[in-house]
């Protein structure tokens, strides 16, 4: 992975520094909450319900197992033990001191970490596939790009106060797991009749209030010219995107009110003056940050492949787990894990002091020192020994962090909604923890299949809950929590926005509604095979609304 | 008139205060001083403007509550939930740190 240079590290000591300084002059009085607040949001601090909360930037979800020890350590020194890795690929620690910032930014630089850009309106972490790298169906790696993006969008001066927040999400594979065509920019690797390495690109996609599919507007945008024709698409946003109104200000509005053939000649027009800039990538750099990604040094392990078949075999749980949460690697004697943060009744996307150091642990031991985080917020080592997986099942059992659902309808996301954010409307987690308990025998989820269940508190949508097969929104009506569910969404590279079913449910209500939605998605499949968002694609809302609301089908 | 009280979070760690009926800050919702009318209203608001200003807490704000046989209820979900912490078991260590706090 990419290690920070001699300028890296000086640059993130001298914003500690500069950040502790505005620290300590907000404690002793010489700063005013007004003037202070941006200062802390462009180092990750926001205010919630209950006290502070620290969002840290993990670049393009990937660390090691020195930087994971040191979230661990960061929970339990200076939180309550514990925190939320996010669908931003982050992790966020919900109950730090303002004047513990400046010690836990401190420790975060140590281990060439920081919380710079986690929030305003700003270029945020690039987001990636968490199987970069590993991932069988790859083109390349997307990480080298995502760093690339990231070093030039760092305190950007032309694009550190743009009309909004402005979030990039790259793939390299044709699946599409890192939801690039709900980002502001979406990349995704292709080549062309030459065999070259270069972008499909997307932009004006997002959730929120407008939830919109983005637009392609490039087939095949060549490798060198991935800044300047980024910088083009950031530079037309910054000059015509909406101030006058925050919930109008993000470039899919853009894209929408000026119409994409329009937008994109403007970005084409400015990508001309920039195509032969500073900003046309040498390849000499591009090779160079490449190498800080390259594939670890494999060696050999066929003997995992007759062990894995006797531990199947003895081992039921074990086989549950193997069939949902191991997924195939480039080498064929090695497979990626994902540690499901969901375990059945628990909070989506928490984790302990203890369970960081756990899975740091293995990582060093049997991971080649590499971590990922998913926007499904789930934890991932890429490259494990299909020899060594049964030791790792049995470590993560050990530390509750072996349960077999991902894909599962337990596999949920969920944000932290009305329990933590100051945003929220309703509550995100007891909604996903109910319907968790509900499913959660394994019998029961494996009969049901994928299907993957999404819930935002309020209507920012940070618990993506458009482009979930089935979507919750959490709103206020009348002093109490509804929930709004849809249906159809995705987030993969068929992106869709889920449909609004009709009237939401009271809290006590939703996970009979979803049992509803689950059988009659059994009751009229095809065959076990046509998963949930095919059945829905097929048959379309009416089966649904039907068993959902009786009377007024009859 | 809605009964209100003033609450605002502490700035030194973020932790959510109410003023209470001893003329402080303190962590709890229970004992928070009540205004009844337009007047005891504007002096809470007068006393949350002040120690803003002060950097003393942030966030400011005066809300509803009802009080029942002395015990006071927000009306809204989202300051229950302030009063009362998150609905959830967030972490094995949650509740002692909470009563260490």
């Amino acid at each position: 992975m990419y290690r920070y240079d001699e300028f890296d590290h000086e640059f993130v000591r001298e914003r500690v520094a500069q950040f502790s300084d505005q620290v300590a002059r907000r404690l002793a009085g010489e700063i005013s909450e007004d003037a202070f607040k941006p200062l802390r949001l462009m180092n990750g601090v926001y205010l919630q319900l209950h006290a502070y909360m620290l969002r840290v930037a993990i670049p393009y979800g990937t660390l090691n197992s020195k930087q994971m020890r040191m979230l661990g350590h960061i929970a339990r020194k200076y939180d309550r033990g514990y925190g939320h890795f996010t669908t931003r690929q982050n992790i966020q620690y919900n109950w730090p001191k303002l004047s513990d910032i400046p010690a836990i930014l401190e420790d975060l630089a140590s281990v060439e970490m920081h919380a710079i850009q986690t929030s305003g309106n700003c270029i945020r972490n690039v987001t990636s596939d968490q199987f970069a790298g590993a991932a069988a169906d790859e083109i390349a790696d997307p990480r080298p790009y995502a760093e690339i993006l990231r070093q030039w969008s760092s305190v950007h001066p032309e694009f550190s106060f743009l009309p909004r927040k402005f979030k990039i999400a790259i793939t390299g594979a044709p699946n599409d797991r890192a939801a690039i065509q709900v980002h502001d920019i979406g990349l995704q690797l292709v080549t062309n009749d030459k065999g070259e390495i270069g972008f499909a690109v997307y932009i004006g996609g997002g959730q929120g209030r407008t939830p919109l599919v983005a637009k392609k507007v490039r087939d095949f945008l060549p490798e060198e010219d991935l800044l300047s024709y980024t910088t083009a698409i950031v530079r037309v946003y910054n000059l015509h995107g909406r101030r006058d109104n925050k919930y109008k200000a993000r470039i899919k509005i853009l894209v929408h009110e000026t119409g994409i053939e329009e937008l994109k000649a403007q970005i084409e027009a400015e990508f001309a003056h920039l195509k032969d800039s500073e900003l046309k990538l040498p390849e000499a750099d591009v090779d160079a940050i490449t190498r800080y990604f390259a594939m670890p040094d494999l060696p050999e392990r066929p003997e995992g492949w007759a062990q894995l078949a006797a531990w199947k075999k003895a081992d039921a749980e074990f086989a549950r787990w193997l069939t949902q949460n191991v997924r195939p690697h480039k080498n064929p004697d090695y497979a990626s894990v994902t540690i499901s943060l969901k375990p059945i009744g628990g909070i989506p996307g928490d984790a302990t002091d203890e369970q960081m150091e756990l899975v740091a642990d293995l990582a060093e031991e049997y991971g080649f020192d590499e971590l990922r985080i998913s926007h499904e917020q789930n934890i991932i080592l890429p490259h494990v020994a299909m020899a060594d997986l049964e030791a790792v099942y049995r470590a993560l059992k050990s530390g509750g962090l072996a349960t077999g659902n991902i894909g599962f309808i337990t596999d949920m996301i969920a944000c932290p909604g009305l329990d933590y954010c100051a945003l929220a409307n309703a509550r995100s987690i007891p909604v996903a923890q109910a319907i968790s308990e509900r499913f959660g025998s394994p019998e029961r989820q494996a009969e049901i299949g994928e299907l993957k269940i999404k819930i935002s508190g309020c209507i920012n949508a940070c618990g993506h809950h458009h482009v979930g097969h089935i979507g919750l929104l959490g709103v206020e009506k009348k002093g109490e929590e509804l929930y709004q569910i849809t249906l159809g969404g995705s987030a993969d590279e068929n992106t869709s926005i889920g449909e609004i079913l009709g009237r939401g449910f009271e809290p006590e209500k939703v996970t009979d509604a979803i049992e509803t939605i689950v059988d009659t998605y059994l009751a009229i499949r095809k065959d076990p095979s046509e998963i949930f968002i095919e059945t829905y694609r097929r048959v379309g809302a009416q089966p649904f609304k039907d068993a959902l609301y009786p009377a007024k089908a009859a | 008139m809605t009964a209100k009280v003033l609450t605002a979070n502490r700035l030194t760690d973020g932790i959510a205060v109410w003023w209470s009926a001893k003329g402080e800050w303190q962590t709890v919702l229970q004992g928070a001083l009540v205004a009844n009318d337009d007047e005891a209203a504007a002096a809470l608001e007068a006393i949350g403007k002040r120690d803003l200003a002060a950097n003393l807490v942030v966030d400011v704000a005066l809300i509803d509550v009802n009080v029942v046989d002395g015990v006071l209820k927000p009306l809204r979900l989202r300051e229950r939930i302030r009063a009362d912490g998150p609905t959830i078991e967030y972490a094995p260590t949650c509740r002692a740190k909470e009563e260490a706090a």
